[in-house]
């Protein structure tokens, strides 16, 4: 049952990333981060950004390492807890069987 | 009982396809403010107004690894829960790509304070090596999604769980608005910095937030799964620790 509503859950995000992918043609989904400069310039068209990032990924391929990069560490951490805790809970068990 | 699920499923999905035709694609802009982009009051203003939080944020830490040590490998797993979901851009049906936050969890487990730490180091980190938000907005992107979007969902949290909602409801719920709650707060900074010649901040939020707000839609439910997802395994796992950690934030967090 639990393990079930789990999977449910995994599905269900799946879906919602994948159904935008399906429905919305003719885009590239960027993260547009460029669109919101624009939005700006609309708004206020005399404004000039008066700070540049300190560094910037090299191009498209490079940025996506670090988000893959990123992303890796924090599923690590985030695997090591859980398996740790799983681990702890198995030995306990086995402890109260043994001493029963 | 079982009648009344089917029928709550059923008017969610109606919701959403409603949701899904209504819809016009347009390009968004997910995300936090970029680097250089307030102007210079406003990127001071919200720095000055995020230290506090932060500090906070550090004493509350300080306070739980202090009284329970072992409770440091949760705190591990708060951040790295915001890590991970904030490195995933995912599809929107805006046609535009976002990430979510991860900071409804650790709201829930520590309070929202831990946040507003944990939530800044993440930020911190794709400031200076994606270029992704940046140095001088990061006190506007902590504001938003490390301390207001952390307490709007601990917030829920307390309020479904009052009211005998089932924890898992309150759990997604927590998440869910959270997340949203730190984009509507983004559009509220770049509205106050960017008013509009016509109509002003309220024009200029009315702007950003219909965009925002309905890029992170599908992905603040994302973020809610995921979340109760976590708290599943942690449960099945760990579930008096998680317990002993929550009961900690009663006793003044």
């Amino acid at each position: 049952m639990k393990k079930w509503t789990n999977w449910l859950l995994v599905i269900g995000v799946v879906l919602l990333a994948v159904i935008p992918l399906l429905l919305v043609k003719n885009s590239e989904f960027g993260g547009a981060d460029g669109v919101a400069e624009e939005a700006i310039s609309e708004v206020a068209p005399n404004y000039t950004p008066w700070f540049a990032p300190l560094a910037q990924p090299p191009g498209g391929e490079t940025e996506s390492l670090l988000f893959a990069v990123q992303a890796a560490l924090g599923a690590g951490v985030v695997g090591y807890g859980i398996g740790f805790y799983r681990g702890r809970s198995e030995q306990k068990k086995k402890g109260e069987r043994d001493a029963a | 009982m079982r009648k009344k699920q089917w029928g709550s499923g059923l008017l969610a999905v109606a919701g959403f396809l409603l949701y899904l035709l209504i819809n016009e694609p347009q390009t968004a802009y997910g995300m936090h403010i970029m680097e250089g982009f307030l102007p210079v009051k406003w990127a001071v203003f919200w720095w000055v107004v995020f230290v506090p939080f932060f500090v906070l944020g550090l004493r509350s830490i300080r306070r739980i690894t202090k009284e329970r040590p072992e409770a440091k490998l949760m705190l591990g797993l708060a951040g790295a829960f915001t890590f991970v979901l904030s490195a995933l851009k995912i599809p929107s049906v805006t046609g535009s790509s976002s990430h979510p936050t991860g900071t409804g969890f650790g709201a829930i487990v520590f309070g929202p304070l831990v946040m507003s730490v944990l939530g800044a180091l993440v930020l911190l980190f794709q400031a200076l090596l994606l270029a992704h938000g940046g140095l001088t907005t990061l006190g506007a992107n902590a504001m938003s999604m490390a301390v207001i979007g952390p307490f709007v969902a601990y917030g829920i949290y307390r309020v479904v769980m009052k009211a005998n909602g089932s924890q898992k409801i309150a759990i997604f719920l927590a998440a869910a608005l959270g997340d949203l709650a730190t984009y509507v707060v983004t559009s509220l900074q770049l509205a106050l910095a960017f008013p509009a010649a016509s109509g002003g901040v309220a024009a200029s939020f009315m702007k950003f937030a219909g965009i925002f707000a309905i890029t992170q839609i599908p992905l603040a439910i994302s973020e809610g799964l995921l979340t109760v997802l976590v708290w599943n395994w942690l449960q099945s796992y760990n579930r008096t620790e998680l317990e002993e950690i929550q009961s900690l934030q009663k006793r003044g967090a």
